[in-house]
C-alpha cells in the first residue's frame, strides 16, 4: 500500500486538519483557537494534563461538541463547519474511549461488529457475517480470539484488542486511542505498539493520548501539546524527552534528580524475612529504615501488591515472620496492621481507595475515627480541624470540606487519599502505584510530599511499575519477578537505562 | 463442542438438575413419570412460563419489574369487562384487548423509568401497589365467573387415554407458551433490536454511544413484558375458567426466582430463554414431586429458597471456571 511516509515524501496533504477551534462550556472557554493536523498514516500524540482540553478536542472531532463559529475542519478532503457523529463515523473517524465502552457480557464477534445491529429499522441479524467481519478484522491485527466466547472471559489487554478491531470494522482512517496502554503490563503494551505500527503501515492515521511519555516518545512520529485549552506547540517526536514534554505541558521545570540517600545506620522500621504464599511471592526478605523509601518494581503480577497486602494484614503468610520496629508481629486482619502503624494506599483510587461520592472530609477521616470521636459520636469540630489541618499540609485544592471526592482532579484525589493514611498517624507507608491516573504536573507534587514524609522519619515502600518513578524517588530499589527479590539496585550506583534493561529483559 | 458448553453452563448444569430429580421422582413415586403428570405440569407451568420470557426481557436490558402479575390481573378484568361490552368477542378480540392493556400498564413503567429516572425497582413497587390497589378498590374483590364460553371452554391440542382409564391432555395454554417463547427467543436472540437490549443492559454507556436510544430500549423491554402479562393474564383466566383479582397476586416473586435460577443476571446483560424455561421447569418439578410424595407445602417454599440460594453461590462465573481449569488442565500435558 502506497502511504505517505511522515516527513519523507514532499509535503503530503493532511488527512484531518483543524484550524482555529474554540469551545466554550458556560462561558468557560475549554479550547481557544487551537490547530491540529494529521497526516495519512501518521502516528500523531496529543498530549496535555488533564483539563489542558484533549479530550473536548477529540469530541470536536468526532462530533460530540460543535466548535464556536469561526472554526474549520477538513476531513480526507471535505470541509465541514462541524461534525456529526453519525458523519464522523461514516467518514472512517473512529475513537477507542479509555473505559473501551464494550459489553463484557456479549461474545467477541458480538463486540467488534456491533455496528452491524445498530441503526437503521429493526432486522434479522446476520450472526455468519459478524463472526466473518470479526475474523477478518482479528486477522488483519494477527491475532485471533475465540470468537463465541463472552468477553467477560478476556484480559484488560485481550479486550484492548478487540476495542481496536471493533474501530478498524469498515473504511476506518483514522483512530484516536485514549490512554489505551493505562492498565497493560510492558509486553502487551508492546504488542499494542506493534499493532499501532501495523495501522500506521495500512496508512491508517493513530492519534495516541497517554500519561507514558516513554512510549509516546517510542510510538510517536509528532506530537502535539495543549496546555489550558491552547496549543503550545507541533514537535517532531524524536527530539523530545519526557522531562522536555512535562515542561511543555505544565509550563513548568522539574528537576529529574534522583533522591536517593543512604539509611543504613537508621534503625529498621520493618524487617521481613522468608515471607511467602505461594503461587504469590516465595522467600520474601526485606528491610524498611526509618525515614528511607524503599522502592519495589517489577512487572505486573510479579507479586508487588500480593506482598503488599499480606504486609497489610490482608493476607496471611504461610511462612516467614515480619518485625516492626524489632517485634515479631500477626496481623489477623488490615485492623490490626492500622493499630501498628502501617498504612496502605491502594493500587485503585478509584473503587477501592476512596469513597467516590463522598465528601473530602469523611473519605479524610475514615481511616481515623478514633481521633474525632467525643462521647462515641463523632466531634463536627475536631474532624473539621482534622481535615483543615491535613488539607493544608499536603496543599489539596478544594472547594469545601463537604464536596465529593468525584469532583476533584485525579492528583489532588491522591493527595486526599495520602492524607487519609497520614491521619492515622503511621509508621510505614505502603504506596501501590500512586501516580495512576495522576496528571505529570500533580505526580511531581505528590512525590516532593514522599520526599518531606521521608524527611520526617516515615518509612515508605513505593510500589510501581513506571521505572522512572522507582529510580528518581527511592533511596533502595528491589526488583521482583515471579513472586521473588530477584534484584537491589542503587539508584546512584545505576542509570535508569540500566535499571530498565534489567526489568524488562 | 466443550466451548460451546462453556458458553452455555447455566443451562447444561439445569438440565442436568432436573434430569437428576426426574430420575429420583420416578423411582421415589410411580405417579410422577407419567404422562398424565407430565401433562399437567406442562399446562401449569405455561403462565408462569409466559411471564418469565417477558421478564427475561427486562432483566436482559439491565431492569426489573415487580408489577407484571398485578398487571396482568388488571389486564385480565379489564378484557373481561369489555368483551363483556362487546359481546362476547373471541380469542382474537381477547388476545388484542389484553395484549394492548398490558403494554399499555408496562410502558407506564418505562415512561415512570426513563423520564423520572427512577430506577425500575423502585418505579414497579409503586405500580405494584398502584395496579393492585386500584383493581381491588373498584372491584371490591369480586370475581367474575360469568365468562364467554370460547374463553373457558377446554381446548385440547393433544390427548390420550391411558391404560387406567384417565386422559392425559396437553391444553391450549401449552401452544400460547410456545409461542411466547419462540417469539421472545427470536426476539433476543436473532433481531438487531434483541441485541441492543442486551448490549444496553451490559453496558448502557457503551450502548448509547452506539446511538442506542435508551427510551426505546426501556419502552420495548417493558412493553414486551407488558405484552406478556397481558397474554399471561388471559391464558390464566382460560386456565383457572374465572377472573379472581388477586388470583395472580405474589406470583411476581415466583417467576423472578424462576427466572434468576435460569441465569438471567440481576444488573443486566445476561440471560437466555431456554435458561428460563428451565429454570421455570426446576421450580415447578420440585414443587410436583413434593406435592405427590405428600410433603408440606411449606417445604416446597423453604426448598425452592434453598435451591436459589445455592444456584447464587455456584454462580455461573464460578462453575465457568471450574469447567476452564479442567479443559485447560487436559490441555496442557
Amino acid at each position: 500500500m502506497a502511504t505517505a511516509q511522515p516527513g519523507a515524501a514532499p509535503a503530503p496533504r493532511p488527512l484531518l486538519s483543524l484550524s482555529d477551534v474554540s469551545v466554550t462550556f458556560g462561558g468557560v472557554k475549554a479550547l481557544k483557537g487551537v490547530s491540529f493536523e494529521v497526516m495519512p498514516g501518521e502516528v500523531h500524540c496529543l498530549a496535555g494534563e488533564n483539563g489542558s482540553g484533549k479530550s473536548t478536542l477529540i469530541k470536536v472531532i468526532t462530533g460530540v461538541y460543535r466548535p464556536d463559529g469561526e472554526a474549520r475542519i477538513s476531513f480526507d478532503g471535505e470541509v465541514y463547519d462541524h461534525m456529526t457523529p453519525v458523519a464522523a463515523q461514516a467518514a472512517g473517524i473512529r475513537v477507542i474511549w479509555q473505559d473501551l465502552a464494550l459489553f463484557p457480557e456479549m461474545s467477541v464477534a458480538e463486540n467488534i461488529a456491533f455496528q452491524e445491529v445498530v441503526g437503521g429499522r429493526p432486522r434479522r441479524v446476520d450472526h455468519g457475517a459478524m463472526r466473518e467481519t470479526a475474523r477478518k478484522v482479528l486477522a488483519r491485527l494477527g491475532t485471533s480470539l475465540d470468537l463465541d466466547l463472552p468477553l467477560r472471559d478476556y484480559s484488560i489487554a485481550r479486550r484492548q484488542i478487540v476495542a481496536i478491531a471493533r474501530a478498524l470494522v469498515g473504511e476506518a482512517k483514522i483512530i484516536f486511542m485514549d490512554e489505551p496502554t493505562a492498565s497493560l503490563t510492558q509486553a502487551e503494551t508492546n504488542h499494542l505498539l506493534d499493532i499501532v505500527r501495523t495501522l500506521s503501515r495500512e496508512g491508517i492515521a493513530v492519534v495516541f493520548v497517554s500519561h507514558r511519555l516513554a512510549e509516546v516518545i517510542e510510538i510517536s512520529d509528532r506530537m502535539t501539546v495543549l496546555r489550558d485549552g491552547r496549543l503550545v506547540g507541533v514537535y517532531p517526536a524524536k527530539e523530545m524527552t519526557p522531562s522536555r514534554i512535562t515542561e511543555l505541558m505544565t509550563g513548568r521545570t522539574f528537576d529529574a534528580n534522583v533522591r536517593a540517600r543512604s539509611h543504613g545506620a537508621a534503625p529498621a522500621v520493618l524487617a521481613v524475612e522468608g515471607l511467602t504464599r505461594p503461587g504469590e511471592f516465595e522467600d520474601v526478605s526485606l528491610v524498611v529504615r526509618r525515614g528511607e523509601t524503599l522502592g519495589i518494581t517489577g512487572l505486573l503480577g510479579a507479586g508487588r501488591t500480593e506482598l503488599a497486602l499480606t504486609l497489610f494484614g490482608m493476607r496471611r503468610p504461610h511462612a516467614g515472620t515480619i518485625r516492626l520496629d524489632g517485634k515479631p508481629v500477626r496481623f489477623r486482619s488490615n485492623r490490626d496492621a492500622i493499630r501498628a502503624g502501617i498504612a496502605y494506599l491502594s493500587e485503585d483510587r478509584l473503587s477501592l481507595g476512596l469513597i467516590q461520592p463522598q465528601s473530602i472530609a469523611d473519605n479524610l477521616v475514615i481511616a481515623s475515627l478514633g481521633k474525632v470521636m467525643t462521647g462515641g459520636l463523632i466531634s463536627r469540630r475536631r474532624k473539621e480541624g482534622l481535615v483543615a489541618r491535613w488539607v493544608g499540609e499536603l496543599g489539596i485544592k478544594i472547594g469545601r470540606q463537604e464536596d465529593a471526592v468525584s469532583t476533584l482532579s485525579g492528583g489532588n484525589q491522591q493527595r486526599v487519599a495520602i492524607a487519609k493514611w497520614l491521619a492515622t498517624d503511621p509508621r510505614l507507608l505502603i504506596l501501590d502505584a500512586p501516580t495512576v491516573g495522576v496528571d505529570v504536573g500533580a505526580r511531581a507534587g505528590i512525590f516532593d510530599i514522599v520526599a518531606r514524609l521521608a524527611a520526617e522519619g516515615l518509612a515508605i515502600i513505593l510500589i510501581s511499575d513506571e521505572l522512572p518513578e522507582v529510580y528518581y524517588n527511592a533511596d533502595r530499589v528491589l526488583h521482583m519477578a515471579r513472586g521473588r527479590i530477584v534484584g537491589e539496585y542503587d539508584p546512584r550506583s545505576v542509570t535508569l537505562p540500566e535499571l530498565e534493561a534489567a526489568v524488562y529483559a | 463442542m466443550l466451548r460451546r458448553l462453556q458458553t452455555q453452563t447455566t443451562e447444561m448444569v439445569l438440565l442436568a438438575v432436573i434430569v437428576a430429580i426426574c430420575l429420583v421422582l420416578s423411582l421415589a413415586s410411580d405417579r410422577f413419570f407419567t404422562l398424565v403428570n407430565l401433562f399437567d405440569l406442562a399446562n401449569a407451568s405455561a403462565v408462569n412460563i409466559i411471564f418469565a420470557v417477558g421478564l427475561l426481557v427486562v432483566l436482559i436490558a439491565g431492569g426489573i419489574d415487580i408489577s407484571f402479575a398485578v398487571a396482568a390481573s388488571v389486564a385480565q378484568y379489564l378484557t373481561a369487562l369489555a368483551l363483556a361490552r362487546i359481546g362476547g368477542g373471541g380469542w382474537v378480540s381477547g388476545l388484542i384487548i389484553a395484549g394492548s392493556i398490558g403494554i399499555l400498564l408496562g410502558a407506564f413503567n418505562a415512561f415512570l423509568i426513563h423520564r423520572f429516572r427512577i430506577i425500575s425497582i423502585v418505579v414497579t413497587i409503586a405500580t405494584f401497589n398502584i395496579y393492585f390497589g386500584l383493581l381491588m378498590f373498584f372491584t371490591r374483590g369480586v370475581s367474575i365467573y360469568d365468562l364467554p364460553d370460547w374463553w373457558t371452554g377446554k381446548i385440547i391440542l393433544f390427548e390420550r387415554q391411558m391404560a387406567d382409564g384417565s386422559w392425559a391432555e396437553l391444553r391450549l395454554p401449552v401452544l400460547v407458551m410456545a409461542l411466547c417463547v419462540f417469539a421472545t427467543w427470536a426476539l433476543i436472540r436473532h433481531t438487531t433490536t434483541g441485541r441492543q437490549l442486551y448490549a444496553f443492559g451490559d453496558n448502557p454507556e457503551g450502548a448509547r454511544r452506539f446511538g442506542i436510544s435508551v427510551a426505546a430500549m426501556q419502552f420495548i423491554a417493558f412493553g414486551w413484558l407488558g405484552l406478556m402479562a397481558g397474554i399471561g393474564g388471559l391464558v390464566q383466566a382460560h386456565y383457572a375458567q374465572e377472573v379472581v383479582p388477586n388470583a395472580l397476586y405474589g406470583r411476581e416473586l415466583d417467576v423472578l426466582a424462576a427466572v434468576v435460577l435460569g441465569g438471567a443476571r440481576l444488573g443486566g446483560g445476561r440471560g437466555s430463554v431456554l435458561g428460563c424455561v428451565l429454570g421455570v421447569l426446576l421450580v415447578a418439578i420440585v414443587q410436583n414431586g413434593l406435592n405427590l410424595l405428600g410433603a408440606s407445602p411449606y417445604a416446597f417454599r423453604m426448598i425452592i429458597g434453598v435451591i436459589i440460594l445455592v444456584a447464587i453461590t455456584l454462580s455461573n462465573a464460578q462453575i465457568g471456571k471450574l469447567f476452564a481449569t479442567r479443559s485447560e488442565g487436559r490441555a496442557a500435558p
